[in-house]
């Protein structure tokens, strides 16, 4: 059924304008001015580490937050990607215990890294001297959308299996530009939030430190070692 | 053969008189900004000392530099391999507190302060963080402290030198020390360059300056930890590194780097080596008793008809082939062989070469009264008496090869010998004659060190090739279009509207 139709006829619009004008919004708005920062502002590409100035609570941070956080975007991108195949693999109980406990366990990783980097930022007098508006602002919205996430791992059992048969439907229609929100607009409040607050993360990533994920240094593992740039040749890698 | 043009330096270490000159031209042109307060891109340390970052040769703490694994040349800190785990935290990295913290004054204390009994203090407050802070180190903290147990006490070169020589470098008559200005060597294997993920780092081909690409660099730290010298520098306000640049805009337009300009002591010389880049891996990967020749293995004869015919074939420009022909860093490194390379056991294969001090060679007090042992019969003075003992000069300069610093150390003395014999004549020509054979020299060649060491001129110590940067231009479009356009340079075009 045509979601934009039903609100046209009398239901309420609000979900059609969260869950369906939203996202495509939050998609202009995450390209266009990624795009726009690494052509206009390619200096401020940066991931601004701060280990060089407080060494020791980073690693109880950093470490555990990319970890859990890379481990969980990865189960999401699969459960989008294959669904069927993951609806397969789940269709044996323990085998879907196996996915859900890894999938709990990974976002009580990212938890405790996350807290820490907060308490790492509030409580050092020279990281609060590099903390921008934007660090706080997203650093609050990823701990909401943690909290949020373990709260649906808690409350809405077996989002694996449903991610793969109601969400990620949604989202294909999303990408096939014949929006269909409706079975998502009946999911339970703490489902409802994690998803608008994945789009309010991907609505201010590009004015974040976040950007530093795009330009992850992929090209290291196959360049030469050595770097030599020339004035009037080529630039190429050189000698070794 | 690859040959390639490399802009190099000689440091004459008996002649620095440690005034910090150069390290403050430096700072008031290139690190005065916010994020940068604390780096020193030239600094001038006290040896023995602990030096700046706090340590910084104790590679088992900093894992600077490559590492023979194999038959296979290695980064220490990091690898394609390993970057995944370093990329989240870097356990080699050090921190602020391994430099220091950034400090200045609250200065309007002193006009605000009510009127009083007391005089106003202006307190020292952070540059990091604005507050209020209790310095703890500086970047000359132990300057001068040579003797001292707290400082000088740990230098990593230490670790050679015995108990009974340590003694003896710590007691009050025998207290010597020398300075050890540093920059960044534009080495040839540089391990700042290989570790960088995001490939911001290269070195320019056509002079071997190496360099931080602002816009590349994302932070991930790795040349910091890489570099064994550490003249790489987080910037921790942009995110971003930086490091020496050997005045590049400077030579460019054909002007000595400033820390080099503003030399009061005139220790410094620049000039142009040509060196084959085909056998740079090779050469790295020497065992460590070798290395020191091995990297002048790899400097080539710029007055060879085969190197030169090479030098043209690799592109190199005929000025600069006529350059390198009249450069004193190829006398004092490769001709007259009393220039060294710091610490080449980290494998970088620097291109910044530093004569050793002499320093008052001997001293020794007997009867309470102080003697500076300078007599003619103890021009040979056995090298094991000096006041720096020679195993703490090998850790520096020669991976600890004592026989090759006194190679060195000889030829200095001989000089020094030859012209006190030829100008002051307290000491007889047959004894002075007699050390310059010993010291593998002879009287021209001490003539050519002495005039290059005493009385060179500005244009002697410089030798700045042509660096051709106009031609940069042209891979892209005709230079005179772009001059037209824009001026010289890469900025963005003046441009009206959008």
């Amino acid at each position: 059924m045509n979601s934009l139709l039903q609100a046209e006829t009398g239901g309420l619009p609000i979900n059609d304008v969260l869950f369906v004008v939203t996202p495509y919004v939050v998609l202009a708005l995450f390209f266009t001015m990624t795009i726009w920062r690494y052509v206009k502002e390619k200096f401020s590409y940066s991931s601004y580490s701060s280990q060089f100035l407080e060494n020791s609570y980073q690693f109880w941070g950093s470490v555990p937050w990319h970890y859990g956080i890379l481990s969980l975007l990865a189960g999401h991108l699969i459960a989008f990607a294959l669904p069927r195949e993951l609806l397969w693999w789940n269709s044996v109980p323990a085998r879907l215990y196996i996915i859900e406990l890894s999938a709990l366990i990974f976002a009580v990783v990212t938890l405790i890294g996350l807290v820490n980097l907060i308490i790492r930022r509030a409580i050092d007098s020279r990281i609060r001297a590099v903390t921008s508006k934007m660090d706080v602002i997203i650093l609050l919205l990823l701990l909401a959308q943690v909290g949020t996430g373990i709260w649906v791992a808690l409350t809405a059992r077996w989002g694996s299996s449903w991610f793969a048969a109601v969400v990620t439907p949604y989202l294909y229609s999303l990408f096939t530009f014949s929006p269909d929100a409706s079975a998502v607009v009946n999911l339970p409040w703490s489902i409802k939030l994690h998803i608008l607050g994945a789009y309010l993360i991907f609505a201010v990533f590009p004015f974040t430190r976040l950007v530093h994920v795009l330009v992850v240094p992929n090209h290291y593992l196959w360049r030469r070692t050595q770097v030599v740039m020339w004035n009037k040749r080529k630039a190429q890698g050189a000698e070794q | 053969m690859n040959v390639r043009s490399q802009v190099s330096m000689v440091f004459h270490l008996d002649k620095c008189i440690g005034c910090h000159t150069c390290s403050i031209a430096c700072k008031n042109i290139w690190t005065d900004r916010k994020g940068t307060e604390y780096m020193w891109f030239n600094n001038v340390e006290t040896k023995p000392g602990t030096g700046y970052p706090t340590q910084w040769e104790d590679q088992s703490k900093y894992r600077g530099g490559w590492e023979v694994s194999g038959s296979r040349l290695r980064l220490k800190s990091t690898g394609k391999a390993r970057i995944i785990t370093n990329i989240f935290h870097n356990p080699h990295l050090p921190t602020m507190d391994d430099y220091y913290e950034p400090w200045t004054y609250k200065y309007e204390d002193l006009f605000n302060a009510p009127a009083g009994t007391d005089q106003p203090t202006a307190l020292p407050i952070s540059k990091v963080t604005g507050e209020y802070i209790d310095i703890k180190a500086g970047p000359n903290w132990d300057d001068d402290l040579s003797g001292s147990p707290i400082y000088a006490a740990n230098d990593p070169n230490l670790k050679n030198v015995t108990e009974e020589q340590r003694q003896q470098l710590q007691a009050i008559e025998r207290l010597v020390f020398f300075y050890f200005p540093r920059i960044c060597n534009h080495c040839l294997n540089p391990a700042c360059v290989a570790s960088c993920p995001s490939g911001a780092l290269y070195k320019r081909g056509e002079d071997g300056i190496v360099l931080i690409n602002q816009k590349r660099c994302r932070a991930w730290r790795s040349c910091v930890a890489a570099c064994p010298y550490k003249k790489t520098y987080y910037n921790w306000s942009t995110g971003k590194s930086e490091k020496c640049l050997l005045c590049y805009p400077r030579l460019e337009t054909g002007q000595a780097p400033a820390c080099f300009h503003s030399c009061v002591g005139r220790i410094r010389y620049l000039g142009v080596l040509l060196y084959d880049a085909d056998k740079i891996e090779d050469i790295a990967k020497l065992p460590p008793e070798k290395l020191v020749e091995g990297q002048r293995d790899l400097i080539l004869d710029p007055n060879d008809p085969a190197v030169i015919e090479a030098a043209r074939k690799s592109g190199v420009h005929e000025s600069v082939i006529e350059s390198a022909q009249r450069s004193p860093i190829y006398q004092f490194v490769k001709v007259w062989k009393i220039a060294l390379p710091p610490h080449i056991e980290y494998r970088t294969l620097p291109m910044l070469y530093y004569v050793p001090p002499l320093l008052p060679v001997l001293g020794s007090s007997a009867n309470n009264i102080y003697e500076n042992g300078t007599n003619a019969e103890a021009i040979f003075h056995p090298f094991d008496e000096t006041r720096v003992p020679i195993s703490y000069l090998a850790s520096l300069f020669t991976v600890g090869d004592e026989a090759k610093m006194r190679y060195v150390l000889r030829k200095l003395m001989a000089v020094r010998t030859f012209k006190r014999a030829e100008t002051v004549g307290d000491i007889p020509m047959a004894v002075a004659l007699e050390a310059l054979k010993l010291a593998d020299t002879t009287e021209a060649e001490a003539e050519e060190i002495y005039r290059m060491t005493a009385l060179p001129t500005f244009a002697q110590r410089f030798v700045i090739p042509p660096m051709h940067r106009e031609e940069a231009i042209e891979a892209f479009k005709d230079p005179q279009d772009h001059k037209r356009a824009a001026g010289f340079g890469f900025m963005d075009a003046p441009k009206r509207g959008l």
